[in-house]
């Protein structure tokens, strides 16, 4: 009827920074390249087989669930595949296919989209699901036992557990050099300090994830650390090898910081690393576990909407 | 446009551009074969002195459509009444669009016969309020809160657009003939001229206490003028009226004294427009002129699925036709690309946290868009800071997930002010 032209009308700003989701997954996963790497150098095609078969079966249960509950697929903002990739760094090399289906199955429908989706999730769905495997396979996820046909060149026992079980003598022939080098027993990406260092930074800089969090957390890590070996050096390690052994470099950078189950207020976030690091070192000190990461994480996460309540005034506000 | 850069732990910046240095050249956009205005109040409720196609006006007539209110719009040229249609502006706005066949071609720009401008506040309301930069006399009249303070912006609030800027640093004359004017016929003692940037040298002589606002977006928004220079801050849900203070553009400001001092109102409006490039050009055109006169004045061609924004950035409204007519508040056209479009999403908070970190006003945005995607809007008032929002824009655009959060707010605000007009007429 009329031959005027059509214009795209929609609302106020007319501007976008030009910031997305993928880009925040899909970089995320680069960061974490590096350790995934060395994990697969390491263990050989059985690593690369966990880190396959968890990317691919997270975008599938993605894909599996969009579809029968009839919403938007959403595999395309790579929220699943990362979900994939950091929950292969953190189990060994060594985990059955059908454990790997069930930890994406576990977390990828029920610790992320039963919650509602990307940013739903009031618990990280990496963390939460591991901690569900850990209570429910305890070999399958304990290293020693599981990396028992393993022999790398480096000391084939977990730090931690051998930290737990004989003190500090036992751990004396670990090298800081071996621990940033990934020359320790543990998660397929969780063992390279150096990487996972740079990968964190990167994130940092390009301001995909806070600062404020990773930061707080390796510095209730190390606070909390140094207290407990002042208190007795026999029994507990020094503050640099909590920081460069288990899952602490991996939680501050690629777990704590994850963004549904994080605050964003700056005091918030300096309470919530702190607090994850500090729980972290009690419970590898004096709690029924070697790491305390995974457990942690989970208990940060629960006060998160609690600790996010600390915020500024608004301007104007009444009362 | 800003995009994000490769580093991206700072927080993304905006200043206002000062305009320095040699005054930039005005394009003066020829008389319009047909101007169009709009008048608020809707096309049926159609008034006694409603002027109607066919009839002849003159310029400085007075264009009446329904009484309500008191709305109007001032005829720009003289001509013939060619059409009166509804128009809807937004939420609905009811309009009536006026269409005038101008006369005269050629210059239109001849003086007509003289109004009387007698300055009181009623011929004022009277005969002022259509000027170009749409001065309001309305806020004057309220008796519960009475006005001691004009704050008068020599900049734009919104991002790019440099009309008042402009206005303030040429027509300093008109602007203290103005400020004069409106000392007498409002009663007000104390005028403020706010000046963007450092560069409050040069106004002591126009009557007027001269400050600074700072350069970084939003400052220029009443709300922060207020917070900053003043030292008052405006409690959530109030204006600065409440206070007593009342803001005025530059350009509204010339306009009085312009209107007062030559007897004649002025009908040009300084608009800046904007092309697809992202280059800025100060034009002047006749308050009623079609948008697509001064886009083909300018060169800029329009393809489908480009978008017009009147505005800025930021804070403008996209329209959806070239025959949209300049209006006394026009300060900017913009046009854009439709490869340079963003466009929005239906997707979640992720909850990244970047817009509680921009908030200029401190709001969780992170837990008021949750709310406002559920309709919660009452929620969202009383527990997360809804009407402490000055409207910036900012959280949405840095927002991950493209969620339209300015626009949330903006429909909760107009939801709970609809309901709580239907309340007030239920009781």
């Amino acid at each position: 009827m009329n031959s005027r032209k059509k214009f795209i009308v929609s609302h106020a700003p007319f501007w976008h920074y030009g910031s997305n989701i993928n880009e925040r997954s899909y970089h995320t996963m680069l960061a974490a390249l590096p350790a995934v790497l060395l994990g697969v150098f390491q263990y050989g095609l059985p690593a690369l087989a966990v880190v396959a078969l968890s990317v691919s079966t997270s975008i599938f249960w993605e894909w599996a669930f969009s579809a029968v509950t009839k919403r938007p697929n959403t595999v395309g903002d790579g929220n699943a595949a990362l979900i994939g990739v950091l929950l292969a760094m953190l189990i060994p090399a060594t985990a059955p296919w059908w454990a790997v289906l069930t930890a994406t199955f576990i977390a990828i429908v029920i610790c992320k989209q039963i919650f509602g989706g990307i940013g739903g999730n009031s618990f990280n769905p990496v963390v939460l699901a591991l901690a569900i495997l850990i209570l429910s396979w305890k070999d399958i996820f304990y290293f020693d036992s599981a990396l028992v046909d393993y022999d790398l060149g480096f000391i084939m026992y977990h730090p931690l557990v051998a930290l737990k079980a004989f003190g500090t003598n036992a751990i004396s022939d670990f090298s800081i050099g071996d621990l940033l080098l990934g020359r320790q027993v543990g998660g397929i990406g969780s063992t390279f300090g150096l990487g996972l260092i740079v990968g964190g930074i990167y994130l940092i800089l390009r301001g995909f994830i806070r600062w404020e969090i990773s930061v707080s957390f390796l510095v209730g890590i190390l606070v909390s650390a140094t207290l407990f070996h002042l208190a007795d050096p026999t029994r507990f390690a020094g503050p640099i090898f909590h920081l460069l052994t288990g899952y602490t470099l991996i939680g501050a950078f690629f777990l704590a910081t994850e963004d549904s189950s994080s605050p964003v207020n700056f005091i918030p976030m300096l309470i919530y690393g702190a607090v994850g690091g500090i729980v972290t070192v009690i419970i590898r000190s004096i709690g029924a576990y070697a790491d305390g990461v995974v457990y942690a994480i989970l208990v940060i996460n629960m006060v998160n909407p609690l600790l996010d309540k600390i915020r500024p005034k608004a301007l104007g506000k009444v009362a | 446009m800003i995009r994000k850069s490769f580093l991206g732990l700072a927080k993304p910046r905006f200043e206002y551009a000062a305009l320095t240095g040699a005054m930039p050249e005005i394009l003066s956009i020829p008389p319009p074969k047909s101007v169009k205005f709009l008048v608020n109040g809707s096309f049926e409720t159609k008034g006694k002195e409603a002027v109607k196609p066919g009839d002849e006006v003159t310029r400085g007539q007075k264009l009446i459509h329904s009484e309500a209110g008191g709305a109007y719009a001032m005829a720009t040229v003289s001509g013939t009444v060619a059409a009166v249609m509804p128009h809807s502006g937004d939420f609905g706005k009811a309009c009536t669009a006026i269409t005038i066949d101008v006369a005269v071609a050629g210059d239109g720009d001849e003086q007509s016969e003289e109004n009387q401008l007698l300055p009181t506040l009623e011929t004022a309301l009277d005969t002022l309020a259509c000027l170009p930069g749409a001065p309001s006399f309305h806020n004057f009249q309220d008796q519960d809160n009475p006005i001691h303070t004009v704050v008068i912006y020599g900049g734009d609030s919104d991002l790019l657009v440099n009309t008042n800027q402009y206005i303030i640093k040429t027509k300093l004359d008109e602007v203290k003939a103005g400020i004069a004017t409106l000392k007498k016929i409002t009663g007000v003692e104390k005028v403020i001229v706010a000046i963007p940037g450092e560069m409050v040298q040069g106004y002591g002589h126009i009557g007027a206490e001269v400050k600074s606002v700072d350069l970084e977006y939003p400052a220029a928004f009443p709300q922060m003028i207020m917070k900053n220079a003043l030292e008052q801050v405006v409690p959530a849900g109030q204006t600065p009226e409440h206070f007593g203070v009342t803001f005025m553009t530059a350009e509204a400001v010339a306009s009085i004294g312009e209107a007062v001092e030559a007897g004649h109102h002025p009908v040009r409006k300084l608009i800046t427009v904007v092309n697809k490039a992202g280059d800025l050009k100060l034009v002047s055109a006749i308050v009623g002129t079609p948008i697509r006169d001064v886009l083909d004045a300018v060169g800029i061609s329009l393809e489908e699925r480009d978008r017009i924004i009147i505005g800025g950035p930021m804070t403008g409204a996209a329209i959806y036709s070239e025959d949209f007519p300049v209006e006394p508040s026009t300060n900017a056209i913009i046009v854009q690309d439709k490869s340079d479009i963003s466009h929005v999403s239906d997707y979640p908070c992720i909850n990244c946290g970047d817009c509680v970190r921009i908030c200029p006003v401190d709001i969780p945005v992170n837990m008021l868009v949750r709310f406002l995607d559920a309709g919660f809007y009452e929620d969202a008032a009383d527990l997360y800071d809804l009407y402490s929002c000055i409207e910036c824009g900012l959280c949405s655009f840095v927002c991950v997930s493209k969620i339209p959060i300015f626009q949330y707010i903006r429909l909760a605000k107009y939801e709970i002010g609809r309901v709580q007009a239907v309340e007030a007429v239920n009781e």
